[in-house]
């Protein structure tokens, strides 16, 4: 069952990067999503609540956020993804979330696991202190196991040093 | 505790019927039986003659000639070692020995299939000629019985041609499913009183097999033998399984997996093929090690982003916390005799090394070079530290103690995660390939030459050898 899920919620970080043109690290932290009709109605075709998808739409995409080398600091540009993503969870109080945190390659093995950790908490720790329950929010660290970006270069290590928020369910 | 039956019947050892009757065999050491396969087991065959690995110290010994003919047998007798008999397990044996010192690089040998086949009579009264017409310096003969029991009795002889006396001696008792151990114990004999150093071919090695593509890799805990055979794999790959260690006497493997989908360390019963949590904490659990002495496993929890690393009685109980540095403080490796703790820290920016005594105390930095340190391994002889560095590219270095003399092995793009040899002597790791992320296990020896790649049946990672066999 969990393992089903960690499928699903790789193959939708995937979907989310895939998903943003620009280069991660420098993309604009985007307008705040509009909170204007409360439950957007999902129209006949539309993602549905609780779905990776309905977040990840709702967020703009700003469901990821990179690191730099070495560093776990939430940026200015990872704030505004953040205080999306919170006001999307301040929206829909029973959605629940898991941040995963990633390393890029060039780490060692373990020490890569406890970096994606302290990642993920950084992520966490920002959402708390925007007023989501820490109890909504579950973190995991992948390491250096799960790329999403698959090259050996820096462009590509930027992509994986990054902690995704995945809708559980 | 595995058993070591000292059987010193000699009786069993009347062996070989030696002509001039010197005391065929003083004592033979019962090996005990095969570890049991339970539980998630396959085979498979290896590819060629196994591993190959080198030592090399340039020493004078590395280059003497040895003969190594089939082990006789004194009656060619069915057994479940070989569909042929004892006979053509005996030649098997052989071959085992010529494999381990040849993809070693140790000395000159010849194996059976280019050299005739003594008698039974002849291992303890070796026709001298026949052998010093071939050059050989040094004589390797041995002999394999059927018991009635079912199990082998398999003997050692070393002799020095020039002074056409024996060296030493050895026997054992062995199951027939454990007829390869015998083999490495003789190639043990022979290593270990021709270079003075301790012996390492019977000893196993832990690790991961990986297959599929790079984004999603398939991660699966395998054990073989030293020289890559009985290869097995422990896990499905249904989770992802990372970082294995053997306990000291190899009932157990502590890994970490993702089973319940989070990275937790479980230690996994080979015997009964159960396996369980090492710490019952809601947090995750990473880079598990034992003391030297099986008697505590340590742990790095996670708690709030922040890793420190805490030990635990193997058996279960109260875990202390060792370290309690803000940042990252991860892995850990005792020195031999269990006073020590070397481990890996970010405390001061980047990743270094630190050594503390075993219960936390005295906590201090040992590695002042340039680049980051990692991964740090404590020699089971004591004498040296290896770890991966990092300094631009990522390579396997090894240092003293008190973090003097620094040595970079290898140079690849990315080696990483060294463990020793049981003797010291060998430092295995593995290397990534840049672009495809393909990981494969080398070793290298103390000395920095003979970098060799170890077949392995798909890719691999994260080795760690274990101590020699009880």
């Amino acid at each position: 069952m969990k393992l089903r899920f960690a499928t699903v919620a790789l193959l939708a970080g995937t979907v989310a990067l895939a998903a943003c043109k620009k280069e991660p690290p420098e993309s604009l932290p985007p307008e705040p999503a509009p909170t204007t009709s409360a439950p957007t109605p999902t129209g006949p075709t539309g993602p549905v609540l609780g779905t990776q998808e309905h977040f990840e739409n709702a967020v703009n995409g700003q469901n990821v956020i990179y690191f730099d080398l070495d560093r776990y600091n939430v940026d200015s540009a990872d704030m505004a993804a953040l205080q999306t993503q919170a006001q999307y969870l301040a929206q829909y109080p029973n959605i629940t979330i898991t941040v995963e945190g990633h390393a890029d390659e060039r780490g060692t093995r373990e020490y890569n696991l406890a970096l994606g950790e302290r990642r993920a908490n950084s992520a966490k720790n920002y959402l708390v202190s925007l007023g989501v329950a820490a109890n909504r929010i579950r973190t995991v660290s992948y390491g250096k196991e799960r790329p999403a970006a698959l090259g050996s270069n820096e462009a590509a290590w930027a992509q994986n040093r990054r902690a995704v928020s995945v809708v559980v369910n | 505790m595995k058993p070591i039956l000292a059987l010193l019947t000699l009786a069993l050892f009347a062996a070989p019927a030696s002509a001039q009757d010197a005391q065929p065999t003083a004592s033979a050491q019962d090996l005990g039986a095969p570890v049991p396969t339970v539980g998630e087991v396959e085979t498979i065959e290896q590819q060629d003659g196994g591993l190959t690995f080198t030592v090399t110290d340039e020493s004078e010994w590395q280059d003497l000639g040895i003969a190594i003919p089939g082990f006789a047998t004194d009656r060619d007798t069915p057994t479940p070692a070989n569909s042929s008999g004892t006979a053509a397990l005996g030649k098997e044996l052989a071959r085992v020995v010529f494999n381990d010192l040849k993809n070693n690089g140790l000395f000159k040998p010849v194996g059976p299939d280019a050299l005739p086949q003594p008698t039974f009579p002849q291992i303890t009264a070796p026709n001298w000629p026949t052998w010093s017409s071939r050059g050989a310096e040094m004589l390797v003969h041995g002999y394999v019985r059927a018991r009635a029991d079912n199990k082998l009795t398999v003997g050692c002889y070393l002799y020095d041609m020039a002074l056409k006396s024996e060296l030493v001696r050895e026997g054992w008792v062995v199951e027939p499913a454990d007829w390869r151990r015998a083999a490495h114990k003789c190639s043990d004999l022979v290593y270990s009183r021709l270079s003075g150093e301790d012996p390492f071919f019977d000893s196993r090695i832990a690790y991961i097999a990986e297959t599929g593509p790079k984004g999603n890799r398939v991660k699966r805990l395998a054990i073989m033998d030293s020289d890559g055979a009985n290869h097995r794999f422990i896990t499905t790959g249904r989770s992802t399984a990372l970082t294995p260690r053997f306990s000291p006497d190899y009932s157990k493997l502590l890994y970490l997996s993702y089973v319940d989908g989070n990275p937790r360390i479980y230690v996994y019963d080979i015997g009964s093929g159960r396996q369980s949590l090492v710490a019952e904490t809601g947090n995750p659990t990473i880079a598990p090690r034992w003391s030297p002495d099986g008697r505590y496993i340590l742990y790095s929890m996670a708690v709030a982003g922040n890793t420190d690393i805490y030990r635990v009685p193997a058996g279960g109980g109260q875990s202390v916390r060792l370290t309690d540095a803000p940042g990252i403080d991860i892995g850990g490796s005792y020195s031999p005799d269990g006073s020590q703790i070397v481990f890996e820290s970010d405390r001061s920016g980047g990743q270094q090394i630190y050594v503390m005594n075993a219960d936390g105390s005295n906590q201090r930095r040992i590695s002042f070079f340039g680049g980051r340190a990692a991964t740090p391994e404590w020699s089971p002889r004591g004498d040296q530290i290896a770890f991966t560095r990092i300094a631009g590219d990522f390579n396997i270095a090894v240092m003293s103690p008190n973090g003097r003399n620094m040595r970079t092995l290898t140079d690849g793009w990315q080696d990483e995660a060294p463990t020793w040899s049981p003797n010291g002597r060998i430092i295995q790791f593995f290397r990534t390939e840049r672009g495809s992320g393909k990981a494969s296990l080398w070793q290298v020896d103390l000395t920095g030459r003979n970098l060799r790649r170890l077949p392995t049946p798909v890719d691999a990672s994260d080795p760690a050898w274990g101590p020699i066999l009880p």
